[in-house]
């Protein structure tokens, strides 16, 4: 046995949230964390790794009960881990990110030269080719994450714990670290992977742990597991059974109220047209790094566009800044909502109705009685746990945290409403609420456009799909056309 | 190529340089190795603690307490000298107790998880009222062994002289850079600055590297108080009142980060440099009041202050949070 852990509690001011939790872990395991968002996993990690002191329970690594009092301490025991809130640091070089605490020393000095020779060879093992001595900030927060990957399977000797660390990667990415994982298991490693893909667990992991309200559900072989009891184990009832069929409306054959044509930046967007109609849901499909992303930055006016125009209701208007944009009615909620989005001390309420007061100028506040209102119907409406509007929003897990950021968009009602994969990091329960909702959304009128790497998704609720290759759109599908295949293929003719 | 985070120090450098090629425009007589050599010995106390400083600034924190341990460290050195004490070994005691000082500082920032600004201010009255404590006269002080380190000094090219100090002070700076750049201790100090939390989740021991910065502090401002100590020949208990300002501009202008993070340790020189040019600027000239340091100072900072966020601006992560949507938009 690698790790044992027995009866390990933890509460914050009073609150349980780790009740006599048990886990195991085998040495050459890949081992799946699983349950609700919320339900303790991220809390456990941290626990396991130095991070968090427990309140109480046990922990033996290769039978020597050990108390890792920092994560120094943990990772001098041979335990790496890469956080749910990815922790680089991007004011230092990627090098120094990798080594940072072990970097190589030569005559008591730090080797900047083969730091850096030793980086670049770890990080191309990973597919990545970056320049060791640039920093961090350089790079996008893809690379970023591998990065955080790299580092913590190089300093884990024995246990490597992994918190959702495929939230930004694409799906050749995933791949391409899930070798390196299966790699490590045959070496012997013991790994701990979180993750609210179902596909992932069942694709890699050996072994599942599920956790539900901070109470030990129970361990299973992956192998012998429906995946039905799994889903069934997480969220303590059955789950109509995910389908996601396509179920999306037809494209309207209206003119578009809202115009965007011949748009684009040099470097960033090759120029495009995109028509915006209320009642249809865009999807955007693409790899990673295909420029989803800053299609979107231009849509809301956060990059300036250096050709092209828009058109609202028949009349040009320019999007310098997002702040014109939300005067247009537009809503966007960005893909790095854990780092950019919330404000950690303010509470879930202050969090919710922050862009609706910024929209109403801040010399008419919301009253109370309304903000209570609105910041409760949408704890409601996304199953935000826990449901105290009042809380401090850093004190909730990170995929309700992404929760309140998506119902902050919401509250502001927009005309058009862009969402930058709105379901990473959300639990299953969630994850088919949020699907719903978005269909429920197009159903009363709004116009949206949802860039995700999910597929499946695109192809239950869009109207319409938008493939980006290298920059550029390279296909439009609508209708009957769209199917993941042919989102596949449309992506693949310009890797070719 | 100059990567972009090195810019700031690269700006310093050359406003030096211009700067020092309009004052010898203006004053021929400025470019020699007497005026350089001043330049240097002048400084050198300022110097030595403001390299303490860049990195307590590197980490995100602040030291304001670096003033008043100069003055209680020249205090302490006259009146322990007065009373018998052999010069070496009265500087050895005050750089002990300075360190000591610092380290507690740095304990309690730590331990308390309080603001350095509000420790280290506490730090400031308390090595202010012990210097008092000591004596509030000037108490001047005349020793063998220090008119011996007086006199050591090379002789440069033309009328100058690289004197002890400015030689102390050259190789603090040298160190210091070393330390910031080539250790494990110096890579922990630049992560703090990026963020404590990530820092801590990577696995910086955070309470050692904490205690070791504001220890490695004291420890330059008790040696600068032991350079003041030589430069003056005195201890006075009301003397470098500020100082920690004048080192944390000289930081600022050298192309720190002030919220820490970036910056290098030999831009600190510079930034020290540019506010000595200024001041032999004033004293070739003759008629300008001294005050316009202060002056010329002030924009400098500002113009870094708005240097750094152009910086950001155009180098920010890519997509990320300098452009990112302002939360609420
Ligand atoms: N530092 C903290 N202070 C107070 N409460 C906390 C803290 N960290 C976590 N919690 C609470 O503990 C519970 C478990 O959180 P945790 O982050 O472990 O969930 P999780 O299973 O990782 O969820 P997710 O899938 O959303 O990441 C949540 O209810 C959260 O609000
Ligand atoms: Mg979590």
């Amino acid at each position: 046995m690698l790790i044992e852990v027995r009866a390990i509690r933890k509460s914050f001011y009073g609150v349980t949230v780790l009740d006599d939790v048990d886990f195991t872990l085998h040495a050459g395991e890949i081992h799946a964390l699983l349950g609700e968002n919320g339900a303790g996993k991220s809390t456990l990690v941290k626990i396991l790794t130095g991070a968090y002191r427990r309140d109480g329970g046990t922990m033996r690594l290769e039978g020597a009960e050990v108390e890792p009092r920092d994560v120094a301490e943990a990772q001098a025991m041979g335990i790496g881990t890469v956080y749910q809130e990815v922790n680089l640091l991007e004011n230092l070089s990627v090098a120094e990110n990798v080594y940072l605490g072990r970097q190589p020393r030569r005559f008591g000095m730090i080797d900047t030269t083969r730091m850096e020779r030793e980086a670049a060879a770890l990080l191309a093992r990973y597919g990545l080719r970056v320049d060791p001595g640039e920093s961090l900030s350089a790079y996008s927060v893809a690379i970023r994450q591998i990065i955080a990957i790299a580092r913590a399977v190089d300093l884990s000797g024995k246990v490597l714990f992994l918190d959702e660390p495929t939230a930004s990667l694409d799906a050749r990415e995933v791949e391409a670290i899930f070798a390196i994982l299966r790699r490590l298991r045959d070496d012997g490693l013991g790994i701990v992977i979180i993750t609210h893909f179902l596909d992932q667990v069942y694709a890699l992991a050996d072994r599942v742990t599920v956790l539900r309200n901070g109470k030990l559900v129970g361990s299973r072989a992956t192998r012998d597991l429906p995946r039905r009891d799994l889903v069934g184990m997480m969220l303590g009832r059955e789950l109509a059974e995910e389908t996601h069929a396509r179920s999306a409306a037809a494209p309207v054959d209206t003119p578009a109220p809202i115009r965007f044509r011949g748009m684009g930046k040099t470097g960033s967007v090759a120029p495009f047209d995109m028509d915006i109609r209320p009642g249809e849901v865009l999807g955007i499909a693409g790899l990673l790094g295909s420029g989803r992303t800053e299609t979107a930055f231009l849509l809301f006016g956060i990059d300036r566009a250096d050709s092209g125009s828009a058109e609202i209701d028949g009349s040009p208007v320019t999007l310098k800044s997002p702040h014109d944009a939300i005067a247009h009615g537009f809503g966007f909620c960005p893909e790095e909502r854990k780092a950019d989005g919330i404000v950690a001390d303010l509470s879930v309420r202050e969090n919710i109705i922050l862009a609706l007061q910024a929209r109403r100028g801040w010399s008419r506040p919301i009253p109370r009685r309304e903000q209570n209102a609105i910041a409760e119907r949408y704890i409601r409406m996304l199953d935000i746990r826990p449901t105290d509007p009042e809380r401090p929003i850093k004190f909730l897990s990170g995929g309700n945290q992404q929760k309140v950021i998506l119902a902050r968009w919401l509250a502001t009602d927009p005309r058009f409403l862009i969402l930058d994969e709105p379901t990473r990091g959300i639990d299953i329960g969630a994850h088919a609420e949020i699907i719903r909702l978005i269909d429920g959304l197009r159903a009363e009128g709004m116009a949206l456009a949802v860039i995700s790497s999910e597929l499946d998704e695109l192809v239950a609720y869009s109207s319409r799909v938008v493939v980006m290759a290298d920059h550029r759109q390279v296909a439009e599908l609508a209708g009957e056309e769209i199917s993941a295949q042919a989102i596949m293929a449309a992506m693949a003719v310009e890797a070719a | 190529m100059i990567r972009a985070r090195n810019l700031p120090f690269a700006a310093t450098v050359l406003i030096f340089i211009i700067a020092y090629a309009l004052c010898v425009m203006q004053f021929p007589n400025m470019l020699s190795t007497r005026v350089v050599g001043n330049l240097l010995t002048d400084n050198a106390f300022l110097g030595i603690a403001a390299v303490g400083m860049t990195f307590v600034i590197l980490s995100g924190g602040i030291d304001l307490s670096v003033g008043s341990v100069i003055a209680f460290t020249s205090v302490f050195i006259a009146v322990t000298v007065r009373a018998g004490m052999h010069p070496a070994m009265a500087f050895a005691l005050a750089l002990v107790i300075s360190t000591a000082f610092g380290a507690l500082m740095g304990l309690t920032i730590h331990a308390l998880s309080m603001p350095p600004f509000v420790v280290t201010l506490a730090g400031m009255f308390l090595a202010r009222g012990a210097a008092f404590l000591l004596t509030t006269e000037s108490v001047p002080i005349s020793h063998p062994f220090l008119d011996t380190l007086g006199d050591l000094f090379f002789r440069l090219p033309g009328k100058g002289r690289l004197t002890f100090l400015a030689m102390l002070m050259l190789a603090v700076f040298v160190i210091g850079a070393i330390i910031a750049k080539r250790t494990r201790f110096g890579a922990n100090v630049y992560a703090l600055g990026g963020s404590p939390q990530s820092a801590e989740l990577m696995g910086v021991p955070v309470r050692a590297t904490t205690i070791r910065l504001y220890a490695l502090s004291g420890a330059l401002a008790g040696l600068a108080g032991i350079a003041y100590t030589l430069y003056t020949s005195a201890g006075y208990s009301l003397a470098t009142v500020g100082m920690e300002l004048d080192a944390i501009a000289a930081v600022v202008v050298g192309g720190t980060l002030l919220t820490g993070g970036a910056g290098l340790v030999m831009g600190t020189l510079f930034g020290v440099l540019i506010q000595g040019l200024i001041q032999t600027y004033i004293v070739f000239d003759g008629t300008l009041s001294s005050w316009w340091t202060k002056i010329v100072v002030g924009l400098l900072l500002f113009a870094f202050i708005v240097l750094q966020r152009v910086i950001l601006l155009f180098h920010g992560p890519k997509g990320k949070p300098a452009r990112m949507v302002p939360a609420g938009g």
